[in-house]
């Protein structure tokens, strides 16, 4: 037989690195103010080289602006993508997703729960929120699994989305009570149902790309094992995978990856469930092509999502949820219905 | 090398399994039969670690509870009835997953992946023109075919086997059986299938345990534990009447037997 390797080689890789790349590129420059590609080039060469930069207006605008928002947005959507693929390869459902299954609503409680109550750590100011929603995000994929595994122990596709459902609801019916009652302390509820990335950080980017490079690595270093989640959980344990064990550390990574993303972003939808089926469907189920290659693709979606949020009413800007949910739903649709075809 | 001891398995009040213990050697093929629901898959599940129970389950003298699952994988091979595959792997990547348990640790750099282990099983099994069909495509046979062949490439020394055949066509089964009986050939094996039919359990079986209610009615070697007396009193009915009824049609008649000579 031949000795086929299952990942991707490492010029596959770049090729997805110089598109993530173009992409992003393509976003600094698009905008309310377009600026020249070869401008926007040599301002974030000078800032990398530290070299002095003139005094232009578009300086400010690319450095301050839409650099750290747009490399926040490419980390969220890697993240979220990740997440979502991870998901789907873990419960044997493609459409698992933290916003189907209601966990970024509960990452988002526990986001706006630290902000009204002002639950901090020490040292970090911003890390109360993040912890939070993190811890959120698990307790809530906990609930959602246990009671769903109590009407269906085989988690099937309509049991989950059924108790997502019903559990998000509940979870923006007690947030939006919260933030009624919160007045100016907490963002809009517009904030933590739709998302956005508006006014993000260098130190938001730097968190997000700490946090994917751990739990994502920890991700991707179970291919093998998701691989068998896939193919269903009883196979997975004769085959010798350490249920229990592989099971607790993707759900900690995928809620640790959707906790931070909403305690940046807040719930922006549908992304971990749009682009793992996309990708899936151009490199097969494999999780060690489909996970690295999710993560690229979510990141390009992401960045598209945000463009066309930017621009698609210039100077009034969507929020980045109502972009993604609009694809996200035609999505969701077209799954569920060719799913239920095939039985 | 199999040893279960007082296994009891049960759900809220109502015990599927109660007391059973019996022990399985090398080169045995042993046959659980029995009646619906007289827990016959319950006894798989509990070995494969699928079903919570009390009692002791020792593997070559090893308490199975004190195996590392990629361990126990090496040693134990379960096959089911049913495969619902959630995604469109290939065939390939179903045989090779066989070998997860014997997949180095992310540190090693030793990359043994046992390409010889999976070249047999998929010649033994005769899957090499599907393998890089999708799995969603294939027939109930090919895809038993298929988990068989991962079975194969786990390289375990004991096969348990659910009701394999179960829903199968007749030139499956026997494919199937046939597979197995030749598996067993080698030395330090041997198979423990759950199986309905009972003229299956009889061609290829060695040994029996007759399962009734939960509990052990007849164990030992297969012509004992399938003697008349024992089937009709679990199944309730006259058991070798019935099959001959069945089967005695398929003899050759008088006057056919007479042209053969």
């Amino acid at each position: 037989m031949n000795q086929r390797k299952d990942g991707f080689r490492l010029f596959e890789y770049v090729l997805f690195a110089l598109v993530t790349l173009a992409v992003l590129i393509l976003c600094v420059c698009v905008g309310s103010v377009t600026i020249p590609l070869e401008e926007t080039i040599q301002v974030v060469w000078r800032a990398i080289s530290r070299q002095p930069q003139p005094e232009l207006t578009c300086v400010p605008i690319i450095l301050t602006v839409r650099l750290p928002r747009v490399l926040c947005v490419a980390l969220v959507g890697a993240s979220l993508s990740l997440a979502g693929a991870a998901m789907q390869g873990l419960l044997k459902n493609p459409l698992a997703d933290g916003s189907t299954l209601g966990v970024s609503s509960g990452a988002s409680l526990g986001a706006v729960l630290a902000i009204i109550f002002g639950i901090t750590l020490p040292q970090l100011p911003f890390a109360g929120t993040m912890v939070m929603a993190m811890i959120f995000a698990f307790l809530s994929m906990m609930i959602i699994l246990s009671l769903a595994y109590k009407l269906d122990a085989s988690l099937s596709t309509n049991t989950i989305i059924l108790i997502g459902v019903i559990f998000s609801m509940f979870i923006s019916s007690i947030m939006n009570l919260l933030i009624t009652f919160a007045g100016d302390k907490v963002k809009s509820i517009t904030f933590w149902t739709m998302g956005s990335l508006q006014g993000t950080s260098y130190q938001n980017a730097a968190v997000l790309l700490v946090c994917l490079t751990i739990f994502g690595s920890l991700l991707l270093s179970h291919c093998a094992e998701l691989n068998a989640f896939a193919i269903g959980e009883d196979n997975a344990r004769t085959i010798g995978v350490d249920i229990r064990k592989v099971k607790l550390l993707v759900l900690v990574c995928v809620s640790a990856l959707i906790g931070v993303c909403v305690s940046i972003g807040g719930c922006i939808g549908f992304v971990g469930l749009v682009t793992p089926h996309m990708t899936r469907m151009i490199v097969g189920p494999n999780h060690r092509r489909l996970l690295p290659a999710s993560m690229f693709a979510g990141a390009v979606f992401l960045l598209l999502a945000d463009l066309v949020s930017r621009i698609l009413l210039n100077p009034l800007e969507l929020p980045i949820g109502v972009v993604t949910s609009f694809v996200g739903s035609l999505v969701f649709i077209q799954i569920f219905y060719s799913s239920r075809k095939v039985k | 090398m199999l040893d279960v001891k007082n296994l009891t398995v049960q759900y809220g009040t109502r015990k599927i399994l109660n007391s059973v213990s019996f022990t399985v050697e090398p080169g045995q093929w042993l046959m659980i039969i029995g009646p619906n629901g007289a827990g016959k898959s319950t006894i798989i599940n509990a070995i494969s670690q699928g079903a919570p129970y009390s009692g002791q389950i020792l593997f070559q003298g090893k308490n199975i509870r004190q195996y590392k699952p990629k361990e126990l994988a090496q040693k134990i091979g379960v096959l089911s009835q049913h495969h619902t595959v959630g995604y469109d792997f290939t065939v390939e990547e179903v045989i090779r997953l066989g070998r997860y348990a014997y997949a180095p640790s992310l540190f090693s750099r030793n990359r043994d992946d046992g390409a010889d282990k999976i070249q047999e099983a998929v010649s033994k099994t005769g899957l090499e023109p599907f393998l890089k069909q999708s799995v969603l495509t294939l027939s109930g046979g090919e895809l038993q075919r298929t988990f068989l062949a991962q079975l194969f490439a786990q390289d375990p020394s004991l096969l348990m086997l659910d009701e394999p055949t179960n829903h199968l066509d007749l030139i499956y089964q026997k494919q199937v059986f046939a597979l197995i009986r030749d598996w067993l050939k080698e030395s330090g094996r041997a198979v423990v299938s759950v199986v309905h039919d009972l003229s299956l359990a009889k061609t290829y079986g060695t040994h029996a345990i007759l399962l009734n209610k939960g509990k052990i009615f007849a164990s030992g070697s297969i012509s004992r534990v399938m003697e008349p007396e024992n089937l009709n009193q679990v199944y309730g009915m006259d058991v070798p009447g019935w099959m001959r009824e069945m089967y005695g049609q398929w003899l050759p008649r008088e006057d056919e037997h007479e042209n053969h000579l």
